[in-house]
C-alpha cells in the first residue's frame, strides 16, 4: 500500500518540493514538444489538404534534410567562400521539394483521383519506401552532421533566473520555437483568410464537389505538397542540427502520430498545442514518475495519452467534430 | 427579367451522338439533344437510363468514347471538370456533395472561388484590394442566402443539416457561381411536399430572375411537367423521347419505358428502345 501512496503522492511532492527544478522540466518538455510539432504540422496539412495520412511525411523530413546537407558539401568542395554554403543549398533544397511536389501529383495522386482515402494512404507508405531508398542513393546512407551554425544559430544557451534558481534553454531550441511560431502563424493564415485556402479545404471534404465548383486539383495537390515539403525541410534542419542527419529521422512520422491524435488531425493550432503537451508530459513522467514505476516512461508515455483521446475525443482537441448521418 | 411568356433562346448547349462505355458497359448510347437559352430542360427516364452520366459528360466527369458537345457555339475539347466550371456549368448532385466540415457559408463562398481573382499574400493580409474583394463576394453570397431563404443557418457546419436543408445549400453554392447552365440531379429526391414545392419555386425563380437555363433530372413526373418547357426521356441509354411536357406524356415509347409492356405482346423493351420516338408500339 506504501508503495501505491508513494506513487500517486510522491511525484507531487518532488514537484512541489523544487519549483525551479519543475519549472526546467517544463521549460524542457516544451523545446522538445516544439520539435514534435514541427513534424506533425505536415502531417495536418496533407490531411486538411487531401483528407489523407501522408505516411511520407517522416521520410520528407529525412528527404529534405539530406538533400540539405548533400548539397551543402558539393558547394563547400567547390570552395565557394562567399556565402555560407548553407544558403544556396537551403534554395536549391526548396526547389527540390517543390519539384517532388510536382512528382507526386501528377505520378501518384493524380491517376488516384476519386479513389478511397485508403488507396491513397498505401500510395503515401509507397512514397515512403522510395524517398528512403532514393535519398540514399543520392546522397549516401551515412549519419551526416548538419551545420546550423552557418545560419548563424549559435550553440550557446540562454539562462533565464527565476526565483532562486536559473532555467538553462539552449539557442537552437529557442529558434526551433521562433520557426514553428511563424509557421504556424503564416499557416493559420493562409487557411483561414485566402482564397487558396478556402480551396484546400474544400478539396480536402469532397473532390467530386471541389472540381465542380471549379477548384483544379491538380494546382491545390502541388501547392499544399510543396508547402508540406518546406515545412518538412525546417522540421529537418532544426532535427538534423540536433541529432545529425540519419536514417532515424524518418520514424519522426511515429513520434507526431500521438501528437496529431492529441491535437486533431485537421488543426494547424492543434499541431502545435499537440506537440507541446506531448513533450511536456513526456519529461514531467520521465523526471518524476520514472523513480516510482520504473524508467523508460518516455517511450511510451505519448501513445498511452493518444489512447486515452482516442476513447474520448476521437477528433482531438482541435478538430472538427465527427459528424455521422445515417 | 423576362414576362411570363418567357423567351426561349437559342442552342447554348448541343450534346450530338454521344457514346459512353464502361468496360463493356454502354451507359449511353448515340444521344443528341439540345439546351437552349432559358429554359428548363428535364432529363428522365427509368433507373440506369444513363441520365447522371448524362450529367457527367456535360460536366466533364466522364469523356465520351464518341460525339462532340459544342457549348456556346463552340464545340469543346475533352475538358476536366473544372475547366468546364469556369465555362459558366454549374452543377449538383444526387447524394448531395457539400463541404459536410464547413460552415453554410464557407460552403457557399467557396461557389464563388472561381470568380476571386488576387494575390495570396493581400488575402492573408486581408488588405486593399482583397479586403473590398472579399467583402464584395460576401455580400453576393448574402444575397443567394436571402433568395434561398437559409438566413437562419449560416454558421451551421453543412454535415450537420437536414436533408432537404443540404441540397439547399448545394444549389446556393452553384449559384453562387453566376452559372449561364445550371445542371441539377435529383434536385426533390428524398423531400416531403412541402419541400418539394419550396425547391419548385427556387428553380423557377432562378431561371425566371436569372435567366438562368437549368437542365434537370428528377422522378417526379408531377413536377417534370409542371416546371419544365421540355423533356427528354432516356431509356437504357438511348433517348426515346423529346419534347414538350404534353406531347411526352401521350408519347408510347415514354410510357412503354416506364410501366413496362404488358406480357400479351411479345414486343420486348429494347425494341421500343431502339425506334428513337416511336409511336405506338406492337
Amino acid at each position: 500500500m506504501d508503495a501505491i501512496a508513494n506513487g500517486i503522492v510522491g511525484p507531487f511532492a518532488d514537484m512541489v518540493a523544487d519549483p525551479v527544478f519543475f519549472l526546467e522540466v517544463i521549460v524542457t518538455g516544451l523545446m522538445a514538444g516544439v520539435m514534435y510539432s514541427l513534424v506533425a504540422l505536415g502531417f495536418v496539412l496533407i490531411f486538411k489538404a487531401s483528407g489523407v495520412f501522408n505516411f511520407a511525411q517522416g521520410v520528407m523530413v529525412l528527404f529534405a534534410a539530406l538533400t540539405l546537407v548533400g548539397f551543402e558539401a558539393v558547394f563547400r568542395s567547390m570552395g565557394l567562400t562567399a556565402v555560407p554554403p548553407m544558403i544556396p543549398s537551403l534554395a536549391l533544397t526548396v526547389i527540390a521539394m517543390v519539384a517532388l511536389a510536382f512528382a507526386i501529383e501528377r505520378l501518384v495522386l493524380r491517376p488516384l483521383v476519386n479513389q478511397p482515402d485508403i488507396i491513397l494512404f498505401m500510395s503515401t507508405i509507397g512514397i515512403t519506401f522510395f524517398l528512403e531508398g532514393f535519398g540514399e542513393l543520392l546522397w549516401g546512407g551515412d549519419v551526416k552532421p548538419l551545420p546550423i551554425e552557418q545560419f548563424g544559430v549559435g550553440s550557446g544557451r540562454y539562462s533565464i533566473k527565476i526565483g532562486g534558481g536559473q532555467v538553462l534553454v539552449q539557442e537552437i531550441d529557442l529558434t526551433a520555437a521562433v520557426v514553428a511560431g511563424v509557421l504556424v502563424a503564416a499557416l493559420a493564415v493562409f487557411f483561414q483568410r485566402t482564397r487558396i485556402g478556402r480551396a484546400l479545404r474544400a478539396v480536402a471534404d469532397d473532390h467530386q464537389a471541389a472540381l465542380s465548383v471549379g477548384i483544379p486539383l491538380k494546382h491545390i495537390w502541388v501547392i499544399v505538397w510543396s508547402v508540406a515539403g518546406v515545412v518538412a525541410l525546417a522540421a529537418g534542419i532544426m532535427w538534423g542540427a540536433k541529432s545529425g542527419v540519419q536514417f532515424s529521422l524518418s520514424l519522426l512520422a511515429l513520434r507526431a502520430l500521438p501528437v496529431l491524435i492529441l491535437g486533431g488531425f485537421t488543426s494547424v493550432p492543434g499541431a502545435i498545442v499537440g506537440g507541446l503537451i506531448i513533450g511536456v508530459g513526456e519529461k514531467i513522467a520521465e523526471t518524476f514518475w520514472s523513480p516510482y514505476v520504473g524508467s523508460a516512461i518516455e517511450n511510451w508515455f505519448a501513445y498511452g495519452l493518444a489512447l486515452v483521446f482516442l476513447l474520448f475525443r476521437p477528433q482531438g482537441l482541435f478538430g472538427e467534430r465527427i459528424i455521422e448521418r445515417v | 427579367m423576362t414576362l411570363p411568356n418567357k423567351k426561349i433562346g437559342d442552342v447554348l448547349l448541343k450534346v450530338d451522338g454521344i457514346t459512353l462505355s464502361f468496360g463493356g458497359v454502354r451507359a449511353i448510347r448515340d444521344v443528341s439533344f439540345e439546351i437552349r437559352e432559358h429554359e428548363i430542360l428535364a432529363i428522365i427516364g427509368p433507373n440506369g437510363a444513363g441520365k447522371t452520366s448524362m450529367l457527367n459528360v456535360i460536366n466533364g466527369f466522364y469523356h465520351p468514347q464518341v460525339g462532340t458537345i459544342t457549348y456556346r457555339g463552340v464545340t469543346r475539347p475533352r475538358a476536366a471538370p473544372y475547366e468546364v466550371a469556369a465555362q459558366g456549368i454549374a452543377r449538383t448532385f444526387q447524394n448531395v456533395a457539400l463541404f459536410k466540415g464547413m460552415s453554410v457559408l464557407d460552403n457557399i463562398m467557396t461557389g464563388r472561388l472561381l470568380k476571386m481573382r488576387g494575390n495570396v499574400l493581400l488575402e492573408a493580409l486581408y488588405w486593399g484590394p482583397a479586403r473590398r474583394q472579399e467583402m464584395a463576394h460576401r455580400a453576393f453570397v448574402e444575397r443567394i442566402i436571402d433568395f434561398l431563404e437559409i438566413q437562419a443557418i449560416r454558421r451551421v457546419p453543412a454535415g450537420r443539416l437536414p436533408y432537404g436543408l443540404q441540397k439547399r445549400v448545394e444549389l446556393a453554392r452553384a449559384l453562387a457561381a453566376e452559372p449561364t447552365l445550371l445542371l441539377l440531379d435529383e434536385p426533390m429526391a428524398g423531400m416531403n411536399v412541402e419541400e418539394k414545392e419550396d425547391m419548385c419555386r427556387f428553380i423557377l425563380d432562378v431561371n425566371e430572375e436569372f435567366g438562368t437555363t437549368i437542365a434537370l433530372i428528377e422522378h417526379d413526373m408531377g413536377v417534370v411537367m409542371d416546371i419544365c418547357d421540355r423533356i427528354v426521356v432516356l431509356d437504357y441509354g438511348r433517348k426515346i423521347a423529346d419534347g414538350p411536357p404534353d406531347a411526352i406524356r401521350g408519347d408510347q415509347a415514354v410510357i412503354d419505358a416506364y410501366l413496362g409492356l404488358s406480357h400479351d405482346e411479345p414486343a420486348p423493351r429494347l425494341a421500343a428502345a431502339r425506334e428513337p420516338v416511336a409511336a405506338g408500339e406492337g
